[in-house]
């Protein structure tokens, strides 16, 4: 059977249906939501969130999947529900008259009633079916079903009319939640595990270091598979809202467009293109080294772009970072101005590490941000353990990567031993991690950057030092010399020198050239006399010669003339 | 102690007060049938002529289970004389029915 489905896996197999509950986080957990046309029993403590849970059942099954409701409330009346659940924007009254919510009280005082002998429970069949009818509802929540024991003596009785009441639920093919109060040593007080098999959802309200976490485990849910842990849940004034510890898949999609840091130098470290869309970016570094101006800058360069932007503070307030950002040419308040940028300042401690991530959720899924920045999480171990903080923090990666929204955050290492393992632990989830760090030599500090890795990309191995100045931020190559890397002013002191060298060598270079020249004005100066020598000498030469001739010609003058006067005296 | 209350009650009452009931069943169950047969039984021993009973099936008015806040059924609702009482069951318990209805029970 199995071989041949695994054999044919385009065949689709009946799958288990569902009924989504439309609460943030839970249908993922369930892989969908609660069993459909089934019961489902939540338990818990008093003021765990049950009756929260189930109205925002009913609710958001009108409102969102078309599915109307029956809320059958034991507990509290109908004008006191409509009340509490105003709070979280929802009209039940409006609800109610569209016919997509029907919400009954159910009144039971002992004092009023006598038992007077063998009784069943039709009254309350036939009002949950009139219900039921009158809207075509596919939900129902009874609660607190339990209450009836109180009001009603027989128990034999109750029970049997309780097992009868769920089977005929399911026949009516309505989506139950049967809510019910937590008791010593048993999920419910009057054990109704007992007669729901399908789905049991337990909420638990704990308080550890006075700060107080809303969790929520599946017990069982028959012909699922569900995640198993305890997942933490929020109550805000939005709702349930409930976070999967880690969420079961890691298949987010990437995008390969970079963008940039702010920091020209250091895109030109990452190949000159800056950080991957999505990614989340870890800086790390000791106290003032300049963690928050890199956050900020890479804040104020993705406002440049158009891009929302949400900086979450936990250390200090929005208008100190802007007047101190403002120091070093980044003007954050005409972002705030434009929209762009939203600040988000609060204590840790103000609420635990669940509350925190929650109200991060919140928050971006309002403001839809391309980047958020939370600095520095370090701050967050007040209110946790680091494993805590580290698990807050894959979740808070997962949904923005998700959602592909670029993370940065600021962690802050103390020294060295304590440092490596906050830096450890989040730095396996992160695809970038810069680290800045205090080059203490020569009697000054100077800082260093280094990208620790850089997934997916050529990344500089080099350290840079890193330098604040008015203009903004900028990383300089460190010089190398014989006695080591220097920074700070033995940087500036090596770079003096090799100025004045450079000056030397070129003046240097430049005599010899004058000489050379000298030396060829000298030498072409000596070709030139002895030129004049050579034609001197040939002057002479020829001189001697003509002469010789002359000579010559007047001799033979003289001789003709000497044979003439001859001949005459003849 | 309870009954000491009452007496005086229902004494006054007894004077001019008509007993007002209305017996809430589902069709013909047992425990329905039960019920009519019983509280007949015991209007017609210690209120006769002094009450006026109204059964209703809640199967027939689907609409009064709510309004009138029934669970449990069979159910008997005191209207008169005040104050209101719901007995549940079949009445099959006579003692327990007489108290609910606030009757000294002479016996």
């Amino acid at each position: 059977m199995s071989l041949t489905s695994s054999q044919k896996p385009t065949q689709p197999l009946p799958s288990f249906p569902k009924a989504l509950t439309g609460i943030i986080g839970l249908d993922e957990i369930t892989g969908g939501g609660l069993p459909k046309d089934r019961p489902t029993l939540i338990c818990g403590g008093t003021g765990c969130g049950k009756t929260l849970f189930s109205i925002e059942f009913i609710v958001h099954g009108a409102v969102m999947y078309d599915e109307p409701g029956v809320f059958m409330s034991f507990e509290e009346k109908a004008e006191e529900l409509v009340l509490n659940v105003a709070s979280l924007g929802y009209d039940l009254n409006q609800l109610q008259q569209d016919k997509l919510i029907r919400l009954d009280h159910v009144r039971i005082e002992r004092s009023e009633i006598e038992e007077t002998g063998e009784y069943d429970l039709d009254g309350l069949f036939i009002r949950l079916g009139h219900a039921i009818d009158s809207i075509g509802a596919k939900r129902v929540v009874l609660d607190t079903i339990e209450n009836l024991f109180s009001g009603l003596l027989d128990q034999g009785i109750l029970r049997a009319e309780l097992r009868r009441l769920f089977e005929w639920l399911k026949v009516k093919k309505v989506t139950t939640i049967i809510t019910g109060e937590r008791g010593g040593g048993t999920l419910t007080r009057h054990g109704l595990e007992e007669y729901i098999s399908d789905c049991v959802i337990l909420l638990d309200h704990r308080v550890t270091n006075q700060i107080s976490t809303r969790l929520l485990r599946i017990v069982k849910y028959r012909g699922s598979v569900h995640g198993t842990n305890e997942y933490p849940f929020l109550i805000d004034r939005s709702g349930i809202s409930v976070l999967p510890v880690t969420s079961l898949t890691l298949t987010h999609d990437v995008t390969s467009e970079r963008i940039s840091s702010g920091i020209p130098s250091l895109d030109k470290m990452l190949e000159g293109k800056g950080f991957f869309r999505g990614s989340s970016i870890l800086v790390s570094g000791t106290a003032g080294t300049g963690k928050t101006s890199i956050a900020a800058s890479f804040a104020h360069e993705a406002c440049n772009r158009k891009e929302r932007c949400i900086y979450f503070a936990f250390e200090e307030s929005p208008q100190q970072i802007i007047r101190n950002m403002r120091s070093i040419g980044f003007d954050l308040q005409q972002h705030i101005d434009a929209g762009l940028l939203k600040f988000h300042a609060s204590r840790p401690t103000l609420n635990g590490l669940e509350m925190h991530l929650v109200s991060i959720h919140k928050l971006i899924e309002d403001f839809d941000p391309h980047l958020v920045v939370l600095d520095p999480i370090t701050n967050l171990i007040t209110v946790g353990t680091v494993s805590e903080v580290k698990s807050m923090l894959i979740r808070l990666i997962d949904f923005l990567q998700s959602r592909q929204i670029t993370v940065m955050f600021t962690a802050l290492s103390l020294n060295t031993i304590v440092s490596e393992q906050t830096d450890e632990g989040v730095s396996s989830l992160v695809d970038a991690w810069l680290l800045v760090r205090d080059i203490e030599s020569n009697g000054e500090r100077n800082r260093g950057m280094y990208v620790m890795k850089s997934r997916g990309m050529k990344h500089s191995n080099q350290v840079r030092e890193f330098v604040i100045t008015d203009g903004g931020l900028h990383l300089v190559d460190v010089f190398l010399s014989p006695e080591g890397v220097l920074t700070g002013s033995a940087r500036e002191a090596q770079q003096l020198q090799e100025v004045t060298g450079k000056a030397l060598r070129d003046y240097a270079l430049n005599r010899k050239d004058r000489e050379i020249e000298r030396k060829r004005l000298v030498l072409e100066s000596k070709i030139a006399s002895l030129k004049e020598e050579f034609e001197s000498v040939q002057d002479e030469l020829n001189k001697a010669y003509v002469e010789e001739e002359l000579r010559k010609d007047v001799l033979e003058k003289n001789r003709e003339q000497l044979i003439k006067n001859r001949h005459n005296e003849q | 102690m309870i009954e000491q209350v009452i007496t005086p009650d229902t004494d006054s009452d007894g004077d001019g007060q008509k007993y007002e009931l209305r017996l809430f069943v589902t069709g013909a169950s047992i425990n329905s049938i039960r019920a009519i047969a019983n509280l007949k039984h015991i209007c017609e021993t210690y209120l006769a002529g002094n009450y006026t009973l109204e059964i209703i099936d809640v199967y027939q008015q689907r609409m009064l289970a709510e309004s009138e806040q029934i669970i449990a059924l069979p159910l008997l609702i005191k209207k008169m004389p005040l104050p209101q009482r719901r007995l549940i069951g079949d009445m099959s318990d006579t003692e327990k029915v007489l108290k609910g209805l606030g009757i000294a029970h002479t016996s």
